[in-house]
């Protein structure tokens, strides 16, 4: 609880809100959601810093929000994750943000999207996947591939059910096994072929992953022919404070927090860390 | 107004001054510098001219007034937050340098003006803070102000010169407050300077040409060659041993992290707290997980130099000047003899005669 009045220029306070659903989705990854009260209400693709007091703070990206609840998937990874993910239905996470630009959803209307998403990285397109989920009719295709380790990492399982059942939707793994036998396995750059590629120039592809999938993913796609600054990616780096102060994410004049972590491939591809 | 005054009265001043301000000066620490019979100058709360060294350059920049090594941002008490107060709250004046306090105007817009909003904590000691100059003419050994454009400054509401008619003090005071102050001072006459020393004219002078001299490179568009040249940056790889000091010493290094802590076991006690970063130091690009982005000294070195000669220029702008301001502190502080500004020599030295040779 917040017990005064804090001077609303700080925007180092974090905020309280409270944990109303937790989704197991493997073994070390957690989807929270939470009651969306007090700090602003994110766009497509923007994080917020996560903290817990006396523990620590990170940046973490919206996995997907409603007007009144975001999701925050996270994973069990260092001190602060760890402690998350002890947390139960009712306790709360204190966030400031949210931070950072967002994948301009609007700018996509007529357009075929395809979004590729490795591991982890589908979280921060999950909102994106999700609205046009719901409005379909806004794009003129829509083709969505996906790759994880291993069976035991998918993410999201209960949408991509929804999600395969109402657009090309394409799960590959690098490590098949029985229980995925006659589907994709491999990496997500040996199915960029199978994306239709009838109408390039309207085409605009969002990848979001580690950095080497996001590199080799990007040039297979300007391979068949896709433009530089119709690929959008979506970086990660390590932050402190998400709002252009501590440094930390800086590559050369760019700030990820506040300049990104939506990027252009065009300037992406140019980053030198 | 211009004064030439005596130390009685430059004390009788400071104490005047003291009572409407905290003012911090170098101070010299005898026998704590780094090395056998050093000794280390540092920024610290003063009273009277004997305390203050004013013959030498600073070991450390005066920079951790406005942006403090560690500094607690929340305390945590149970389920409750609480923003600390500042220590003082009385307003403050730095006696600086001038490359000093460009290097201040510098962090002003990491902190200020850079992202979303302010930050609050900087914001908050920096609303309190103006500048009194230190003049300095012939900079120091590792000093290369001139060639980046920081050598002069004119942000101050007072100067003191210890150079023009010793043993007097010259004093230029710009500030119609401060100039209250002073002209409040009583004094008997055998304190004071003589009418005809007193009045005697001056100008505060800044340094024109240092020993050092950095040609800078002429360019827009780094090539991206040099970033990836490992034979022009390995030579940092092993030499640099990455202390952090050129970073720690450095008058517009910002960078922070931000660390929890708690007090005991019970863990209801403790507190966020924000420390010194250092770009040198492993883990600065360190994600969780343990993905590092730059992994070696070498492209740390590289990191560093294009942001204090590079970088922040093109995102600030051409008038906000280079981050860099030449205090050479870097220079002057490194164990390995590493020199910041034979880096921005090579730098550019490579980048002419790739230019020259018609490469990209």
């Amino acid at each position: 609880m917040i017990n005064q009045t804090y001077d609303a220029n700080n925007i180092f306070i974090p905020v309280p809100h409270k944990i109303m659903d937790i989704i197991t989705e493997t073994e070390i990854d957690k989807t929270y959601r939470l009651n969306l009260n007090v700090a602003g209400l994110p766009s497509y693709g923007q994080f917020y810093e996560v903290s817990l007091p006396k523990i620590g703070e990170a940046p973490i990206s919206v996995s997907d929000f409603e007007k009144d609840w975001i999701d925050l998937t996270i994973r069990k990874i260092g001190t602060l994750t760890n402690c998350i993910h002890s947390l139960k239905i009712g306790d709360v996470l204190y966030l400031r943000g949210p931070y950072g630009n967002f994948f301009p959803v609007d700018s996509f209307a007529g357009k075929h999207l395809v979004i590729a998403a490795g591991g982890c990285g589908l979280a921060p397109v999950r909102s994106v996947i999700n609205y046009f989920y719901r409005n379909l009719e806004k794009l003129a295709k829509f083709e969505l591939l996906m790759g994880f380790k291993t069976i035991n990492d998918l993410l999201f399982k209960y949408d991509i059910d929804r999600w395969e059942k109402k657009f090309k939707s394409i799960i590959t793994l690098d490590h098949g096994c029985d229980l995925w036998a006659d589907r994709p396995v491999g990496l997500i750059t040996d199915y960029v072929g199978q994306v239709d590629f009838s109408d390039k120039e309207n085409i605009c592809v969002i990848i979001v992953g580690p950095p080497v999938m996001i590199k080799f993913t990007a040039d297979k796609f300007v391979a068949a022919g896709i433009k530089k600054e119709n690929i959008i990616v979506s970086m990660e780096r390590r932050m402190s404070c998400g709002v252009g102060k501590c440094g930390h994410c800086k590559i050369d004049s760019t700030y990820i927090c506040c300049d990104g972590p939506v990027f252009t491939y065009e300037r992406a591809e140019r980053f030198i860390d | 107004m211009k004064r030439n005054i005596t130390k009685n009265e430059f004390n009788l001043f400071f104490n005047l001054l003291n009572i409407h301000y905290d003012i911090f000066a170098p101070v010299r620490k005898k026998g704590q510098g780094a090395f056998s019979d050093t000794d280390i100058i540092y920024y610290e709360k003063v009273v009277t001219f004997d305390e203050i060294e004013w013959a030498e350059k600073s070991t450390y920049s005066p920079k951790d007034i406005v942006f403090p090594v560690s500094q607690t941002i929340i305390n945590f008490i149970e389920d409750r937050l609480f923003i600390p107060n500042m220590k003082s709250s009385k307003p403050i004046y730095i006696l600086m340098r001038p490359c000093d306090i460009n290097g201040i105007k510098r962090i002003d817009e990491i902190f200020l003006n850079n992202g979303p909003s302010e930050d609050f904590y900087y914001k908050r000691i920096r609303e309190k803070i103006s500048f009194a100059l230190i003049e300095c003419i012939d900079g120091f050994e590792n000093c290369f102000c001139v060639s980046m454009n920081a050598n002069k400054n004119s942000d101050w509401d007072f100067a003191i010169s210890l150079d023009k008619y010793r043993p007097f003090i010259s004093i230029e005071i710009k500030n119609a407050k401060i100039e209250n102050i002073f002209h409040s001072m009583v004094t008997d006459a055998s304190n004071i300077a003589a009418p005809e020393v007193a009045n005697k004219n001056f100008e505060i002078c800044f340094p024109e040409k240092n020993l050092k001299k950095v040609m800078l490179p002429n360019i827009n568009e780094m090539p991206a060659s040099i970033y990836s040249d490992s034979e022009f940056w390995d030579e940092y790889k092993n030499r640099c041993i990455a202390c952090g000091r050129c970073n720690t010493t450095c008058v517009t290094c910002s960078c922070f992290s931000t660390n929890d802590i708690r007090y005991d076991d019970s863990q209801n006690v403790g507190e966020r707290q924000r420390v010194w970063a250092s770009c040198h130091i492993s883990k600065f690009s360190m994600m969780a997980g343990g993905h590092e982005m730059r992994k070696d000294n070498a492209s740390r070195m590289r990191f560093k130099t294009f942001h204090k000669i590079y970088d922040y220029k093109k995102r600030f702008g051409e008038e906000k000047g280079h981050m860099c301001v030449g205090c050479g502190r870097c220079d002057d502080n490194c164990p390995e003899y590493i020199s910041f500004s034979m880096i921005i020599n090579k730098l550019s030295a490579r980048i002419s005669a790739d230019i020259n040779e018609g490469k990209k």
